[in-house]
């Protein structure tokens, strides 16, 4: 049996266990719930479009242009019913007289009146609340797919050695094919249930109307935050399988996870702190750990020339080579001691005890 | 029955401790090879070193005469001192898994899987999770994660430990049915009394050394003393007297004599039959507990 086939296996049983994981499973529910809310909630605050009452013809066209529910009736008396009935919230009446109860509607008084014409002389720029909402939401999900599959990792490694199983799988199989499994199956469940939020967000903002120009302007961006992000998930995937295996119990993992986290929050929030700084912005995307967030916000704020995600993403690619030999140093020096805590001097000094 | 694992001065060392000095022994194919020493001895170090899971400093194991490989290691099943399987994984579906990590197929996984926790009458528990099971039924499960590759050698860290009687007898038919198929079988126990049922081979550590290593039989002969048990129908006192002979152990009619070098027991008997009938005289053997403890000091 080859190492990448003994890795499959691993694999394989990391995932269908993950999958069978009622934790797991809830929290990815739980997820999908906050998605879909997130994106519908707007709309149901709202309550949808305004509806208003018209007498006659005329005026329909336009107000339905402006997306409003237009209710025909037959004459003013009908139309004053419904809106002190409060089943409109405005009517048009003819003159046109607009009636409402004690408050201005205006998106009908807008619809109705003539404005001068606007001519926008930088068209492609963003709204501000984009301008905010994408690089927070993008920092967001990387934060936080990064802590809680990687501390899935980490647990998952301290298992295997807290039980003991750990002895009878480097009897059988390679240490590289162990940590080569481990990582890939919780990349592939990272990513699925990130797609899966990802479709179910993006629907939600087509079938509830919202949103469409901030989704015109992040699915190019999108194609370079996938590589980004699953190269900046590997560059730490390994360092919790490191981790992992420094704790004996998992108690212990608070203990030898707490430097990694700082190596995930401190860019999460220095990239929020700094995202309108394009010279801290400039410097966090070329910096590994906070490439994956910084280089795809700049590219989506047009503030990154073309080449430089090339540029970026290799540093994360050499990077990544490095931690991922470190991660494997790591645990292979710490996976068979198991007595108690081992430090990293002790695992990095010795990493192969095993022959 | 020819040797197929051979041990060869291995030495290790954890920091300044040393562990294992020049340790060296054989095991045979289609035999059972007892591995005893006190705790601390060395016994789990080699065993790892067998193993591949820890490197020695200086010395090699080869198996059928060659450097191991990974291919090798595939075909051999360990059972560690510290046990442990997937809690939360049912027995079988983990057996099934650490069979395939030896690199047998799914649907030979699942048959090999049914048929042995059958054998080791765990079938019906076969589909609840470890962490459900008695300490003993945990303790046939990790047997059978052992043995679900059909390995050629079976290294097993006290694989009794933890046992009531019976399942120890089910263990013991288990084991012997492997070697008499074939398989190497080394195993470490400080039950003295079961190894010198169990075993056909024997190799004794003390200290990180090894002390004594052979066929058992061998090993028993090489230390027997010139020890005898000898009954007669009066009183057996006059033993005291007679040259060439120590008293040991006196009991009325009955008395256990060590002979000094270069005496005969022949005469010895001679003189017992010139006082009357002898009932009994025989050679005393010495049990394994005895041997140990006297190749330890």
């Amino acid at each position: 049996m080859t190492t990448f086939e003994a890795a499959k296996l691993v694999a394989g049983r990391e995932i269908r266990v993950k999958l069978r994981d009622k934790t797991f499973l809830f929290s990815t529910v739980l997820l999908l719930f906050f998605t879909a809310l997130g994106v519908v909630l707007p709309m149901l605050i709202n309550g949808g479009p305004e509806k208003v009452a018209v007498v006659g013809t005329t005026h329909v066209a336009v107000l339905e242009r402006a997306g409003l529910e237009v209710i025909t009736v037959p004459d003013a008396a009908a139309a004053e019913r419904m809106v002190r009935d409060d089943e409109v919230t405005a009517a048009v009446v003819d003159g046109p007289r607009v009636l409402a109860m004690e408050e201005a509607p205006g998106e009908v008084v807008a619809a109705l009146s003539t404005s001068p014409p606007v001519e926008f002389l930088n068209p492609d720029a963003l709204d501000e609340a984009a301008r905010f909402l994408v690089p927070f939401a993008l920092a967001t999900l990387f934060f936080f797919t990064t802590i809680s599959f990687g501390v899935q990792i980490a647990q998952s490694v301290t298992e295997e050695k807290q039980t003991r199983i750990v002895e009878i799988l480097v009897a059988s199989i390679p240490v590289r094919a162990l940590l080569t499994g481990k990582v890939a199956a919780m990349t592939v469940l990272a990513f699925g249930q990130l797609a899966l939020i990802a479709v179910v967000g993006l629907v939600g903002m087509r079938v509830a109307d919202v949103g469409g120009p901030v989704i015109d302007a992040i699915l190019p961006a999108i194609g370079w935050f996938l590589p980004f992000f699953v190269v900046g998930f590997l560059m730490l995937a390994a360092l919790w399988a490191g981790v992992g295996a420094l704790a004996a119990r998992q108690e212990d993992l608070g203990a030898t996870t707490a430097p990694l986290q700082l190596l995930v929050m401190t860019p999460f929030f220095l990239v929020l702190a700094f995202q309108s700084n394009p010279v801290a912005m400039t410097v966090l995307s070329y910096v590994p750990f906070s490439a994956p967030v910084a280089m795809p916000v700049r590219l989506f704020t047009g503030e990154a020339a073309t080449w430089e995600p090339f540029v970026s993403l290799a540093l994360l690619l050499l990077t990544t080579g490095l931690t991922l030999l470190a991660g494997a140093r790591i645990y292979q020096g710490s996976l068979l001691r198991t007595n108690g805590r081992t430090s990293f001097a002790t695992a990095w000094r010795n990493p192969t005890p095993i022959g | 029955m020819t040797t197929v694992l051979n041990v060869d001065a291995v030495s290790r060392s954890f920091g300044e401790r040393r562990v294992l000095k020049d340790v060296s022994f054989t095991v045979d194919s289609g035999r059972l090879t007892g591995f005893v020493g006190a705790n601390g001895a060395g016994k789990t170090t080699t065993m790892r070193i067998v193993l591949g899971v820890l490197a020695a400093d200086t010395g090699a194991v080869t198996w059928r005469g060659a450097p191991i490989t990974r291919a090798d290691r595939q075909r051999f099943g360990y059972m560690p001192e510290e046990r442990g399987l997937y809690p939360k994984m049912t027995v079988a579906e983990q057996i099934v898994y650490l069979g395939r990590l030896h690199g047998i197929g799914v649907a030979d996984a699942r048959r090999r899987t049914t048929a042995l926790l059958e054998r080791l009458e765990l079938a019906e528990r076969g589909n609840d999770p470890v962490e459900k099971l008695s300490l003993g039924n945990q303790q046939r499960a990790q047997i059978a994660a052992a043995l679900v590759h059909d390995p050629e050698l079976l290294v097993l860290d006290e694989p009794f430990s933890g046992l009531d009687p019976i399942a120890i007898e089910t263990v013991l038919a288990v084991l012997r049915e492997r070697a008499r198929a074939g398989a190497a079988v080394l195993f470490s126990s400080h039950q003295l009394e079961l190894v010198e049922r169990l075993c056909d081979d024997l190799v004794i550590i003390a200290d990180g050394t090894i002390r004594a290593a052979g066929p058992r039989a061998r090993l028993r002969d090489q230390y027997t003393l010139p020890r005898f048990r000898i009954e007669v129908d009066s009183d057996a006192g006059w033993l005291r007297d007679e040259p060439g002979v120590t008293l040991l152990e006196l009991d009325g009619r009955r008395a256990v004599v060590d002979l000094d070098p270069g005496a005969d027991e022949q005469a010895l008997l001679h003189a017992a039959l010139a006082r009357g009938p002898v009932r009994a005289f025989a050679p005393v053997r010495p049990s394994l507990a005895e041997i140990f403890r006297e190749v330890i000091q």
